[in-house]
């Protein structure tokens, strides 16, 4: 079991004050915070070992080729995937995703084929695909919310038929915190033959994931949503599928041969990494996994549960506030987002900042469509990790029974 | 204490009673503004009887300080010529951007034109939250543009 006022010492960033009062970060959704082990392994490799990889005979060459290498490794293993050539670092989710978009669903769709989405897409898994509608004349549609806050599950039969050739979904919302039915959708997607993404921003950092046992095609995630570094994630994919792509950039690093009209591309994963990579991220995404590979996956989930549950019961303390999402933790991770009377969320995330250095999340959580149809124009979240302890909590319902004195309410 | 001075009661009165709320049956001109960041949206509609606004209405959704600045902006700007309003524009984006400790605004003018917008001064302590005042300002700037240009007023 994950004692979470131990690990907080693994992390610098959170014993930062303003004056007199700690910050209390429940942003997590947004990014994490990072473990010294993270922080030093970045900066250990630009000390010891920083030199371009996969060229270069001498042995820093061989040694900063082995360090990026074994981060793929590593991240390959969290996942369970078969090999770790299936790991395909990127820029993180939104270039992961783009790239399926370009060059996976651009090869495969035509007029008329349809894209299944749910109405609880990050916009990073609904404009990429708007995008392949408007290229290829595929028409999106989108499974809807039902009252609890779940996929609506009753209509999909109805709408996956055989013209549906790709189904995208989130592995947990980023808004609501509802896990996604993706064992449904990938099981009636199957059916009709297609070919299943799990947008895994929220859902890899939380989790426990093994791809192999989702029989899911595709799936994306970002470091540092996950303790790791900004500027990097990873495409999982299945071999023979990345092996059908086409390259999404060319350049160095990503061929066998180039001639002067044609080139040959290198075998995944380095068909899909021209260009130096990043090196030092790719080293602290390793790092990151490491760190919650010694927690344990499942440890991970168990605190998420317990946080979860604590939230929602001292939520439930504050008169007025309406949290949109899952009462029942097991049906949700920890991103919790809610509305209090008439305070509009960016003034909760003001006053919550001012008078408890509580740090939310308030607007639309680039998520517009779900916004629309929960009929809220701005929510505030809260969300947790790891490190998040109880009193993290209670000061956040300390602030929001401050924001109901500061504006008046009774 | 900063808070109280930011969420002053004459600005929640504003936030949820705003002034001027609604549209006019037929505009000499309609402008809209939004905060993409955050999703604050603020929009109005103007009767321009000659060279003064005769009548405003406004719609949007936001935070406290971008609807209180908005039902305020209304009060302060109908009857006044285009020339008070661009006056009242740049005080106001001037009290905006003064530096915390400089002299209050308008302190050689009593009986100040700004009136309860004054009230917002305590949003220029939190940085972030300044482009929430603004944006009314910024859509009314818009609108006034556009009617100087003449493209919008009808004969």
């Amino acid at each position: 079991m994950i004692d979470a006022a131990t690990i907080r010492k693994d992390f610098p960033l959170l014993e930062r004050r303003y004056g007199d009062t700690p910050l209390v970060y429940l942003d997590s959704a947004a990014t994490t915070q990072k473990p010294n082990s993270v922080i030093d392994a970045i900066s250990t490799y630009y000390r010891e070992t920083n030199a371009n990889v996969h060229r270069g005979a001498y042995r820093l060459a061989d040694e900063a080729t082995t360090a990026y290498e074994s981060a793929r490794t590593k991240v390959a293993g969290l996942i369970n995937a078969r090999s770790s050539s299936e790991v395909i670092f990127t820029r993180g989710t939104t270039a992961a995703l783009n790239l399926l978009a370009l060059r996976w669903a651009d090869h495969l769709l035509s007029e008329g084929d349809r894209i299944l989405l749910t109405l609880m897409e990050h916009h990073s898994n609904i404009v990429p695909w708007q995008l392949v509608a408007q290229r290829t004349g595929a028409e999106l549609v989108y499974l809807d919310i039902t009252p609890d806050f779940a996929i609506d599950l009753d209509r999909l039969d109805e709408v996956l038929d055989e013209r549906v050739k790709i189904a995208t979904v989130s592995g947990m919302s980023n808004v609501m915190g509802t896990i996604g039915p993706v064992d449904e959708i990938t099981k009636a997607a199957r059916a009709v033959g297609a070919s299943v993404i799990v947008d895994g921003a929220q859902l890899v950092p939380h989790m426990p994931v093994d791809v192999q046992a989702l029989d899911v095609d595709f799936l994306t995630f970002s470091a540092h949503k996950m303790l790791g570094p900004t500027g990097i994630g990873a495409l999982w994919g299945r071999g023979e599928l990345l092996d059908a792509m086409e390259p999404l950039e060319g350049g160095g690093e990503m061929i066998t041969d180039v001639g002067l009209y044609e080139s040959r591309w290198a075998p995944i994963p380095h068909k899909f990494e021209a260009g130096t990579p990043p090196i030092a991220q790719a080293v602290g995404f390793g790092a990151a996994v490491d760190y919650l590979v010694d927690l344990g996956m499942d440890d991970v989930r168990a605190h998420e549960l317990d946080i979860t549950a604590y939230a929602l019961d001292r939520l439930a303390e504050v008169p007025d506030l309406t949290v949109y999402g899952p009462q029942d933790p097991a049906r949700r991770g920890g991103a919790v987002s809610f509305e209090l009377a008439d305070i509009h969320a960016h003034d909760l995330a003001t006053i919550l900042d001012e008078e408890q250095g509580v740090a939310v999340r308030a607007g639309h959580h680039c998520a517009k469509p779900l916004m629309r149809h929960l009929e809220v124009p701005a929510t505030a979240r809260a969300s947790f990790y790891v490190y998040t302890v109880p009193e993290d909590i209670d000061a956040l319902v300390i602030g929001l029974m401050r924001a109901r004195e500061i504006f008046g309410i009774a | 204490m900063s808070l109280q001075e930011l969420y002053r009661e004459v600005i929640l009165d504003h936030y949820r009673n705003p002034r001027h709320r609604g549209h006019l049956p037929s505009p000499d001109v309609h402008a809209e503004g939004e905060n993409p960041s955050c999703g604050d949206e603020f929009s109005l509609d103007l009767d321009v009887d000659g060279q003064t606004v005769a009548a405003i209405a406004t719609q949007g959704q936001g935070c406290s300080i971008s609807q209180a600045s908005g039902s305020m902006m209304a009060e302060a700007v109908v009857g006044k010529s285009l020339d008070e309003i661009h006056e009242l524009t740049s005080r106001f984006k001037r009290m905006m951007s003064i530096e915390e400790g400089e002299s209050p605004v308008d302190e050689e003018r009593p009986g100040s034109v700004l009136g309860d917008l004054e009230a917002l001064q305590g949003v220029r302590r939190f940085p972030v939250r300044i482009k929430c005042a603004d944006l009314p300002w910024t859509t009314l700037e818009d609108a006034i543009r556009r009617v100087e240009q003449g493209s919008e007023v009808l004969p």
